[in-house]
């Protein structure tokens, strides 16, 4: 359409920027969340940025960690008998007498709790909106008794700061080892552990990047062999058997899903990566299509002079013919790439043990078992397993978006 | 045949030999074996036995299986025109000539890149019922009228809705295909109609929809087959092959699957496969027939 004077520009550019807005949302939460501590992840309201906090407890400024808004005026006191004497509690106000400074409350005697009246000194009130902070431990695992206090909004100071640490005990989480042992207060279980449940994040990204890779591989140069053969060559039975190779395009991949198991189980491949890229050296229809309906462009006489000049076959494809299509190759070779990288249900039905995983299969893995909770690490690996997508697709955005539209419209 | 056709007959099929393996072991094989399969009693443990009929039987008495159904179907009549239109209209948007367009359709289209594991975990946060930043913005708008906010994929009721938006930031594919449509259309016929006086409506009913009517066509059919086999999203987001809650997202490829793999009733499995095939071949060529008069075909 044409240009447009700037009246008519602004609404696009409104909307542009609201649906811009509302696409790269997900993206930008996900980051966020992959940067807080866990129990900003799990504030509400919501908080955007992570960030650090700064309170004076027990006389010392240090940095703390935000743990709960009290809803209730409360007091803190201090026991002057009993088990916990000398040690500070948080009280509903109404649970403390202050005329004769007695504090009820529920105090464990031989394991048995009982509610009792004891002798306390108070030490503040508390107003509602007041947050209970503890001083901040770099491990999740107390290992020494942590001072705790309750201080007003005003008295906490806030700064942004980022949790990298997220990402490399995501990382580490991911293989099957828990928090307490990537931080180094907990010694590895040596023993009864078998070397499967544990397995290094580098496992999974070699995994993806041997089937990524080898599947480039076979799928570039496979489709390319056989698109030559279904173009640049005439032969008899040529065309029925391209219909043929175009119907199976149909085909939904449930219908071959229990057999090609069976095929696998036979060659005895389950349990190992190859069903995920050996097949991607015997060709697949939307490739061959792809790559027929460019080497079609390619002038025949090409061909014809070659063959006078008595260069073989094979000759012609391989210093002519491949040379000159170097686009639909890279568009080939980075559809692949990208499903392979993504593709889940492949690994779901043939990858058995932990340390065959992929780092799709892996991510689901260490969801089911460590979701609902952490979804900082969660968060963090999830972008791990993006990034290299975005970064790839930002070098080869051209390609890949002509890519996809040629498909469409010769298709 | 000449010596000359022999050697092309032969150079063809060297070249093609890749192919010839590839369609035997991997498609043609595994396609007459799951139909051969469909008719059997079958588990990987024990060889397959004949009996008929029987597994279609059954399908029909199936309450699962029509639950499945039914859940699929409804995913799809909801996530493929909502697609659709999101996509079209998009792609008009992105159509327009303003600078920068080149940032703004990296945007649009990023989502669709992203794998679906990952979009799955990204997308299940979003959706938490509790801490989630969708209800954190809903909250207070349904406080207006006295409601709270649903769980999203912990109720029944909302889980498929929430998977149907959650199809809406993915539809990057169709855009950039229809977008390529768009650019495809004569500007000519603009400026004739401009002169004529035609409005907004007029040009979008009279000239771009007949001109993109057969990428339209394109991506039905593509939606088709994409929303019935729908699995890894819903694999992911309900916490396996249960499609929990209360079965709203059991889906067809999911409780296909689960039967297959986790009961091991392949035959049954291969049946519920063959009766997928023929829906999809069914519905696409429902919708070529509904379409057939309208869809325009230039050059």
């Amino acid at each position: 359409m044409k240009p447009r004077s700037a009246m008519a520009r602004f609404p696009i550019y409104a909307l542009l920027l609201a649906g811009s807005a509302v696409f790269l949302f997900p993206l930008v939460w996900m980051t966020c969340t992959s940067l807080k501590p866990v129990e900003q992840t799990m504030t509400l309201p919501l908080t955007w940025l992570p960030r650090a906090f700064y309170a004076i407890v027990d006389g010392r400024r240090m940095e703390v960690t935000r743990d709960y808004q009290i809803e209730q005026p409360s007091v803190m006191v201090v026991p002057r008998e009993g088990p916990t004497a000398g040690k500070r509690m948080l009280l509903p106000a109404t649970a403390f007498d202050r005329q004769k400074s007695l504090a009820r409350t529920q105090i464990f005697e031989n394991g048995l709790p009982s509610e009792k009246s004891i002798a306390a000194e108070l030490v503040k009130e508390v107003a509602p909106g007041w947050w209970h902070v503890t001083e901040f431990s770099a491990t999740k695992v107390r290992q020494h008794e942590l001072s705790w206090d309750v201080v007003p909004e005003s008295a906490l100071e806030a700064r942004i700061r980022p949790r990298w640490e997220n990402y490399p005990n995501a990382l580490a989480t991911m293989g099957g080892r828990s928090l307490e042992e990537v931080e180094g207060s907990v010694e590895h279980r040596g023993t009864g552990v078998s070397e499967d449940t544990v397995v290094s994040f580098r496992t999974f990204l070699r995994n993806t990047l041997v089937v990524c890779v080898l599947g480039v591989i076979g799928s570039v140069f496979s489709n390319a062999l056989i698109a030559y053969g279904f173009t640049r060559v005439r032969w008899r039975g040529r065309d029925a058997l391209f219909a043929v190779t175009l119907a199976t395009m149909m085909v939904p991949f449930p219908v071959l899903m229990v057999p090609l198991y069976g095929v696998f189980k036979t060659l005895g491949w389950i349990g190992t990566l190859k069903p995920l890229w050996l097949p991607a050296f015997f060709g697949s229809a939307f490739n061959i299509f792809l790559m027929r309906q460019f080497f079609r462009t390619i002038p025949e006489e090409l061909s014809e002079a070659a063959r006078i000049d008595g260069c073989s076959e094979w000759g012609i494809f391989w210093r002519i013919i491949l040379p000159l299509s170097r686009p639909v190759l890279a568009v080939v070779a980075l559809f692949h790439f990208l499903w392979a990288w993504n593709d889940f249900m492949g690994p779901l039905l043939y990858l058995t043990r932990k340390h065959t995983f992929t780092l799709a299969l892996a991510l689901q893995n260490y969801q089911s078992q460590h979701g609902g909770v952490q979804w900082h690490l969660l968060m963090a690996a999830s972008v791990v397993v993006i990034l290299p997508i975005i970064v790839l697709f930002f070098f080869t955005q051209k390609t890949f978006i002509k890519g996809i539209a040629t498909s469409g419209i010769k298709g | 045949m000449t010596s000359r056709e022999k050697h092309d007959l032969r150079c063809g099929l060297a070249f093609c030999s890749p192919w010839l393996i590839g369609l035997g072991v991997f498609m043609i094989y595994p396609v007459v074996a799951s139909l051969f399969y469909s008719f059997c009693d079958y588990s990987v443990l024990q060889s397959p036995v004949w009996i008929g009929l029987e597994n279609y039987q059954r399908m029909a008495g199936d309450a699962v299986f029509w639950q499945s159904l039914k859940n699929t179907l409804f995913y799809a009549a909801l996530s493929l025109p909502l697609g659709m239109m999101v996509s079209l209209l998009l792609a008009m948007l992105l159509n327009t000539q303003v600078r920068g367009m080149t940032v703004f359709r990296v945007i649009f289209y990023l989502p669709s890149i992203i794998p679906i594991v990952a979009s799955s975990m990204l997308w299940l946060w979003i959706f938490n019922g509790q801490y989630g930043v969708l209800n954190w913005a809903l909250r207070p708008i349904l406080g207006i009228f006295g409601q709270a906010p649903p769980t999203w994929l912990a109720d029944p009721l909302w889980a498929k809705p929430a998977l149907v938006l959650m199809s809406l930031w993915g539809v990057g594919n169709s855009m950039v295909i229809y977008l390529a449509g768009l650019q495809d259309v004569p500007k000519e016929l603009y400026e004739s109609a401009e002169i004529d006086g035609a409005s907004w409506w007029g040009r979008l009913w009279y000239i771009t929809l007949p001109m993109l009517s057969p990428v339209i066509y394109f991506n039905l059919i593509m939606g088709i087959i994409g929303t019935l086999q729908v699995f890894t999203q819903v694999f992911v987001m309900t916490g396996g092959p249960g499609g929990d809650p209360a079965r709203s997202t059991l889906f067809y490829a999911l409780y296909l699957f689960s039967t297959a793999f986790y009961d091991l009733r392949m035959g049954y499995a291969s049946a519920m496969a063959w009766v997928l095939f023929v829906l999809i071949v069914a519905l696409t060529i429902l919708a070529t027939k509904l379409t057939e008069k309208r869809v325009h075909y230039s050059g």
